[in-house]
């Protein structure tokens, strides 16, 4: 792949007919809907999210649409607050995926020799591992907190975008307008972060999107283990798991599991239609069906 | 597969035969890649926060100076960080892996008791997916931009979208507390008993005693969480199957077996289907992975008695030695896998090994 700056040109200029698509239309759609509500849940939401005030385990109906749980809290104004503790921790954790795993990758790929050596070798010992035991695992020895269980997705999500965005960086590095930066005294800081990373960035940014998705279910996944949000904290995947003690009132595990499932597949579908737009590989297969 | 002109032709070095070659350089990765599993447990163990003297010893006893310097001594917490680990690593190559503060057993003797049932599970799931994620990513691909290509493009999303914990628990509802239609909780029915343990695969076992009965059972208690656990990896292979596919077929020598006349079967399953396994296999070893997470969520539902429950109480009830073991033992597991996977792949492809 090469990623020049004459090339962004092309960029910009397939996006708007990638966005014409129907997948990436109601990917879109749902994510601004969850935006909305997560910033509008106390406004939007017909009860505090943590007052005991209902009769418990009422089934779904007129007052509390989605039902109540075994304290008698509102289900509905539940799931709506929890869009506030998730979606936020969810972006915040793919941006901090992307600058350490970026920077780390872009260091490994520009300075090479030991630098690279380090770097990358730490990651493969991270992929060695499957990610939900290693998050796990790392989440039970900082500690069961919501802080911690982000901490933990983050030493597991930050190789991918290392290795692609050393891939990337090692493409351009030998380019000659990196070549005459340096040749012109740029600092290695500086050839980094002129030359070479506007360079990279288009790709890492789809995978963060396509990423997106994975760490909103892998966040949930501990907190459903009992390694994220503590209670009453209306988290998402900690509702799940309060709904399997439960399990015969199913909408106690049920609405907050569609929440995320809801919210995970829009980003996939916003994901999958950006990746399609953005791949050579795929879009070599476009023009083949065009001729 | 032999040898055309343009392929290069295997650097003659110490007369050791290629394959050999990759297959040593593969297997010292593995060894590399394991003893750096036992590293990241081991320094993970050490940031805890909590002492683990106060964990493992009575009230009492901690009261009681003599009997903390002699519990320090005897689990070599008196020494340096780098004499520790080898202590550590020393009892993981001897299979120590530690005694569970919550059994207050070995964790290696719990996790032997667990480990075939959960590669019974795991290994039900991946025959599922790679049957079923390989034929629908053959269909998309061949039905390309028509109905099908998109409606399995939606399903095989939402497949890698579900969140695996709640599904479970959906299915465990629907099928099993509504429909009545699955057997609940285990591995079967414990009223027929189980068959002598041979392999701790309890279907394997049934067979091999000839008990019908009982493996017709543990088939029945294997699907719901099978499928469960497989929505996801279906829902990935379907996806790099059709790329895969797509790819292949607009090489040349499709084109050139196509124009020569060959039937679409022939071209599909000599041509196609054969390059694509290879980068597909790659990609089911690194589902595997995401199979063996999934039992940790999984698992807990259905009360299926493997690693996953065990990691899942083990996590909540932050027993960390177990926690530990879980992390050490499925990381090597993977790691073997992908071990298999990196071979193959070398034996299939011949221009692996040769890089």
């Amino acid at each position: 792949m090469k990623w020049d700056p004459l090339a962004r040109k092309g960029l910009t200029g397939r996006l708007p007919e990638a966005w014409r698509q129907p997948l990436a239309v109601v990917g879109g759609v749902i994510a601004i809907v969850w935006l909305v509500v997560a910033l509008a849940a106390p406004v939007l939401a017909p009860h505090d999210p943590l007052a005991q005030d209902l009769p418990r385990l009422a089934a779904p109906g007129p007052g509390h649409w989605f039902g109540t749980d075994q304290l008698g809290r509102d289900i509905l104004s539940r799931v709506m607050h929890g869009a506030r503790v998730s979606i936020p921790l969810t972006l915040m954790l793919v941006a901090l995926s992307v600058l350490v795993g970026g920077l780390l990758g872009a260091c490994a790929g520009y300075f090479g020799r030991w630098v690279d050596e380090t770097i990358m070798r730490v990651a493969d010992l991270v992929f060695a591992f499957p990610t939900v035991i290693l998050a796990m695992v790392v989440a039970a020895a900082l500690g069961a907190s919501l802080t911690n269980a982000v901490l933990a997705v983050l030493v597991v999500a930050w190789p991918a975008y290392a290795r692609v965005t050393r891939g990337l960086v090692l493409g351009v590095r030998e380019r000659e307008f990196v070549l005459s930066g340096r040749l012109l005294g740029f600092s290695a800081w500086r050839s980094l972060r002129v030359d070479v990373l506007p360079n990279v960035t288009g790709p890492v940014l789809v995978l963060a999107t396509l990423d997106i998705g994975t760490a909103l279910l892998l966040l949930s996944g501990l907190s459903f283990l009992g390694l994220g949000a503590k209670p009453p904290s209306p988290e998402w995947g900690a509702m799940v798991a309060s709904g399997v003690e439960v399990f015969d009132s199913w909408w106690v595990a049920t609405f907050p599991g569609l929440a995320i499932l809801t919210v995970v597949l829009a980003f996939n579908f916003l994901g999958d239609t950006l990746r399609d737009a953005l791949d050579p590989r795929t879009a070599r297969a476009i023009k083949e069906r065009a001729l | 597969m032999p040898a055309t002109d343009d392929t290069p032709r295997a650097p003659r070095r110490r007369g050791a035969h290629p394959l050999a070659r990759f297959l040593i350089r593969r297997i010292l990765l593995a060894l590399l890649l394991a003893w750096g599993i036992t590293l990241v447990t081991f320094v993970l163990t050490n940031l805890v926060p909590g002492d683990p003297v106060a964990a493992n010893l009575g009230q009492r006893a901690l009261g009681d100076p003599a009997i903390v310097a002699q519990w320090r001594s005897q689990h070599g917490l008196d020494k340096p960080l780098w004499e520790q680990y080898l202590l550590h690593l020393q009892g993981v190559v001897h299979g120590d892996l530690g005694t569970s503060q919550q059994s207050h057993r070995p964790v290696s003797q719990d996790l032997a008791e667990f480990v075939p049932a959960t590669l019974e599970l795991a290994g039900a799931a991946i025959l599922v997916s790679l049957v079923l994620g390989v034929a629908f990513g053959v269909i998309a691909a061949l039905r390309r931009d028509r109905l099908a290509d998109h409606a399995l493009r939606v399903l095989s999303l939402i497949g890698i979208s579900v969140p695996t914990f709640w599904l479970a628990l959906v299915a465990f509802y629907v099928f099993f507390y509504r429909l009545q239609i699955t057997p609940g909780s285990g591995r079967v029915d414990a009223a027929l008993g189980s068959a002598p343990a041979v392999t701790g695969l309890q279907t394997v076992d049934a067979l091999l005693a000839g008990r019908g009965d009982i493996f017709g059972s543990a088939v029945g208690h294997l699907i719901t969480p099978a499928l469960v656990l497989a929505l996801y990896t279906i829902g990935l292979l379907t996806r790099f199957t059709r790329s895969a596919v797509l790819e292949v077929l607009g090489q040349d020598y499709v084109r050139a077996a196509r124009a020569k006349g060959l039937p679409g079967r022939t071209i599909l399953f000599r041509y196609v289907l054969r390059s694509a396994l290879v980068p597909i296999i790659t990609v089911a070893g690194l589902a595997f992975g995401s199979l063996l997470s999934g039992t940790v969520l999984v698992e807990a539902i259905f009360a299926w008695p493997g690693v996953g429950q065990y990691a899942y109480k083990s996590a909540t009830t932050l027993d960390l030695p177990a926690v530990m073991g879980v992390g050490l033992v499925v990381g090597v597991v993977y790691l073997v896998i992908n071990l298999i996977v990196d071979v193959l792949y070398g034996v299939i492809d011949p221009r692996v090994r040769l890089q």
